[in-house]
């Protein structure tokens, strides 16, 4: 059985000090052990920024692929080898922005995904500008008059879509992190998992102190998380003075490989391997005479 | 009269069942023992517009499409209008009573043959079997025996229940009865099976390339639709139960190329098909591809450009954007078959030669190859020769037995690294679209390691070098025109060919189907002999003759090029050499 040590490899996060990112991927780590998950069962793949670089920093099969675009590569993962784990970790440029319609397709799929979203509202590697969660009026270096983009509501868009699995954590409370993560890694289905995280250094306003005050768990609020009409109502209704964190909904549902016959009832495709002789061969050649 | 010699064209308007009715008519022509080869025109509709399905056929092998038409079968107005001016003199335009041929056509020595093909199909089962009484009808007039047409009525409308095969049978045998009883008069050709010929397979471009694929192994293929490459999907997509393969419908070509990474990094055989706008969208990922070292096969069926430009025609227009495609360098592998056996290989020697470089390989062809239909015989395709070669794959055995950490980007002499799959425990690995160094972490930015690593890219260029098919001579050895072409030009150029020769004239071909890495000293021996090179190909701007002077300094003496969307023809090239 793994523990969270057995998760970590020698290099050494570039993050800034006091970065978000440091407690997501302790609370990864940790997640992944109570999960009963060893490193070669899991990957891990970023698209590029600083929340992508994370399964570079973690002992786990890893993908770093490109801007907006971890989520098909995933997929494609999950179809060839529904064994592993596969975990997305990525950020709100990523996910909201160039990536929006990957997500989309993969909650209405049910793929078999962890989709955990670095949600700093800010575009921080290339320096300091708005993202798709930056509020209206957010001034940065490409909004110097200020956003004039209305935010996405990652847990609005994941419900109306039909998300299995929609929580929101927070990188400053990382005991919930670990529980909403261990639970999106043993949910059976598209898991998307919006994480706010401080950028300390492009984003000073959206600190662990702006944040602390605000959250609460739904957990200890009592929500249901079979309750849609709840979840949709703290999505819609809840953000800016309060702001809950805690899966808002959790439902099982088929997933997209369990839904494939030839994954369902023939293992992993990577273990499937079709040997041909002249018999098979004359039957197949048979549609073209 | 003129026996099995002949070219048939049915037109009429989309949604009036000419591709079934031609494809219908074309095997139950190749069960008949007859060489055919077929080829269509189609618009970018769902109905209306001008239509036709062409069938050359031929009593020795045939190798591509004539301009020229003998029977013309009308099912509107238009198809008279615009097709009556491919018929040749003493051919013959078979029609609803309801058209009318021009007096200048019947002035041209064409006999107009009208029918009561709707009031048949009406008649005998709906409407919308104009067509199949329009096929009979020919197999009246020229003698081919009913039950060719039967058969094949029976196969292709078998998943419709017996009573659509009953009202198709019943509409066929009536036009067929009323050709036969009308006689051939007007008619100077005939079609008389031969029995003795060997079965024969009837399959397109795209089908080859499928069959190859799936018995190379192909078990994962993701695309978004885009004509003309869009059967390649859809026969994958038809077959994937049967045959173990997970075929996905994308949201756009950027999700269906990371797809395939994804499948391909993690152990499918992994492929997506596409055509230029989509690959245009893909180039990203074919980049990660080559920077991650993902073992990707993607296939380009051409068809005019830029922007949206032709959907349905043809044009091999893409060649020196798939050789680039994509920032910065790295070694791919580009095959560009020119026949349905060349398609078939393609087919499974993508993968191969994918997973033994761990590299993407692009596959071209185009809306000509894509739909065009050959009969060959039975056992045309080399299935014996059908390899699967996974390269440098670690074994979990392998994997057990590691001693050292593993790394994914090893520096090697061939430059290519022994490749682990994601799962073991012996392998914990990650796969990296930056710069990285050969245990795949990337952040030191060493200049150094970049160039160890990017020359180790680039060696398996060379190494490939070795599994790349000179390009193939036919001809005499020693003549005086050569004419050079690639891809789906090669059936036109060498029925071209045999023309030249025929009339007393001195020609070969060289034809390329694996573009690159370019093989320079197979095309320097193949053509240091020719005394005039021609380059023939379909594209504006003589993109191969281009590609062909800057890797071997060779200069085309001139050059036959089409870009009007429309395939080659040997009376094409004939009037322009």
């Amino acid at each position: 059985m793994a523990t969270a040590k057995d998760f970590d490899n020698p290099v050494r996060p570039t993050w800034c000090s006091g970065c978000g990112n440091y407690a997501i991927w302790n609370g990864v780590k940790r997640a992944l052990a109570q999960a009963g998950l060893e490193p070669h069962q899991v990957m891990l793949v970023g698209g590029i920024g600083c929340s992508s670089k994370l399964p570079d920093y973690t002992r786990a099969n890893g993908f770093t692929s490109l801007h907006g675009r971890p989520i098909p590569i995933a997929h494609g993962i999950k179809l060839a080898n529904h064994d592993l784990t596969v975990i997305v970790s990525a950020g709100d440029g990523d996910t909201y922005g160039l990536g929006l319609s990957h997500l989309i397709n993969a909650l209405r799929r049910n793929a078999g995904l962890t989709i955990m979203v670095h949600n700093n509202r800010i575009y921080g590697l290339t320096k300091g500008q708005y993202s798709p969660t930056s509020p209206v009026g957010f001034r940065t270096k490409t909004s110097p008059a200020g956003s004039l983009d209305a935010p996405i509501n990652p847990i609005a868009l994941a419900l109306a879509v039909g998300g299995t699995f929609v929580a929101r954590a927070f990188s400053g409370d990382l005991a919930h992190l670990v529980d909403v993560l261990t639970r999106a890694f043993t949910h059976r289905g598209c898991a998307l998992v919006d994480i706010l995280q401080p950028c300390v250094t492009f984003n000073p306003g959206f600190s662990y102190d702006y944040y602390r005050p605000r959250v609460y768990r739904l957990e200890e609020a009592g929500h249901d998380p079979t309750d849609f009409a709840a979840a949709w109502r703290l999505a819609q209704s809840e953000w800016g003075e309060r702001v809950p964190i805690g899966v808002f909904r959790q439902v099982q549902q088929p997933t997209y490989e369990e839904r494939l016959p030839v994954l369902s009832a023939g293992g992993p495709l990577v273990k499937q391997m079709r040997l041909w002789d002249e018999a098979a061969y004359a039957r197949l050649r048979e549609k073209f005479i | 009269m003129i026996e099995n010699d002949l070219t048939i064209r049915i037109g009429g308007e989309a949604g009036q069942g000419l591709e079934s009715s031609g494809a219908g008519l074309a095997k139950a022509l190749a069960r008949a023992g007859l060489h055919i080869f077929v080829h269509q025109s189609y618009m970018s509709r769902i109905r209306g517009g001008h239509n036709w399905a062409t069938i050359r056929v031929s009593p020795t092998p045939i190798w591509g499409p004539l301009e020229r038409v003998d029977l013309l079968l009308a099912l509107d107005q238009e198809t008279i209008q615009q097709d009556g001016l491919d018929v040749v003199a003493g051919g013959a335009i078979i029609h609803d009573e309801s058209l009318t041929v021009n007096a200048s056509l019947l002035e041209r020595d064409i006999n107009a043959i009208p029918l009561p093909l709707n009031a048949i199909a009406r008649e005998k089962g709906s409407p919308v079997m104009a067509n199949t009484a329009a096929a009979a009808a020919v197999a009246g007039l020229t003698g081919l025996p009913f039950r060719y047409i039967e058969g094949v009525i029976h196969d292709n409308f078998k998943k419709k229940g017996a009573e659509v095969i009953a009202q198709n049978v019943a509409v066929a045998r009536a036009a067929y009865d009323l050709a036969v009883a009308r006689g051939p008069a007007g008619c100077a050709y005939c079609l008389t099976p031969d029995e003795s010929a060997p079965p024969r397979l009837v399959l397109n471009g795209n089908e080859a390339f499928c069959l190859g694929a799936v018995l190379g192994g192909c078990n994962f293929i993701s695309a978004y639709p885009m004509t003309p490459s869009t059967s390649i999907f859809q026969w994958m997509m038809a077959n994937a139960g049967e045959y173990g393969i997970v075929a996905k419908q994308a949201e756009d070509e950027i999700a269906a190329v990371c797809m395939a990474v994804g499948a391909a990094h993690a152990g499918a055989r992994a492929m997506v098909s596409t055509s230029g706008g989509g690959f245009s969208l893909m180039v990203e990922g074919l980049g990660l591809a080559g920077m991650t070292e993902t073992p990707l096969v993607l296939v380009d069926a051409q068809r005019p450009g830029p922007s949206t430009g032709m959907p349905t025609r043809t044009e091999q227009g893409d060649l020196l954007f798939l050789l680039w495609a994509s920032q910065g360098e790295f070694p791919r592998i580009v095959l560009a078959p020119g026949t349905i056996e060349e398609c078939f290989a393609a087919g499974w020697r993508a993968f191969n030669l994918a997973e033994r470089y761990q590299t993407p390989v692009l596959v071209l062809t185009d809306g000509f190859q894509a739909n065009a239909m050959r009969a060959l015989a039975v056992d045309a395709l080399d299935f014996a020769g059908v390899t699967i070669d996974r390269g440098k794959l670690l074994t979990p055995a392998d994997l057990d037995a590691l001693t050292e950490p593993y790394l994914r980007y090893k520096i090697t002499p061939s430059g290519i690294s022994p490749r682990a799959l994601p799962g073991h425990p012996r392998a914990i690995f990650m796969a990296t679209s930056d710069e990285h160094r050969e245990d795949s972490h990337f952040e030191d930015e060493d200049p150094a390691n970049r160039v160890a690593q990017s020359d180790k890219r680039l060696r398996k260029l060379d190494a490939a070098l070795a599994d790349v098919e000179a390009p193939r001579c036919y001809g005499p050895a020693q003549a005086d025109l050569t004419l050079v072409e690639w891809g789906s030009s090669c059936g036109p150029v060498r029925e071209t060919v045999d023309r030249l020769n025929a009339e007393g004239h001195s020609a070969n071909q060289v034809h390329f189907c694996d573009l690159w890495p370019f093989p320079v000293e197979t095309t320097r021996a193949a053509l240091q002999d020719a005394r005039r090179i021609v380059v023939v190909e379909s594209n504006a701007t003589g993109q191969f003759e281009f590609l062909l002077h800057a890797c071997t300094g060779i200069r085309a003496h001139g050059h036959v090029r089409r870009y009007d969307g429309r395939p080659f023809t040997p009376e094409y090239i004939l009037a322009r050499l």
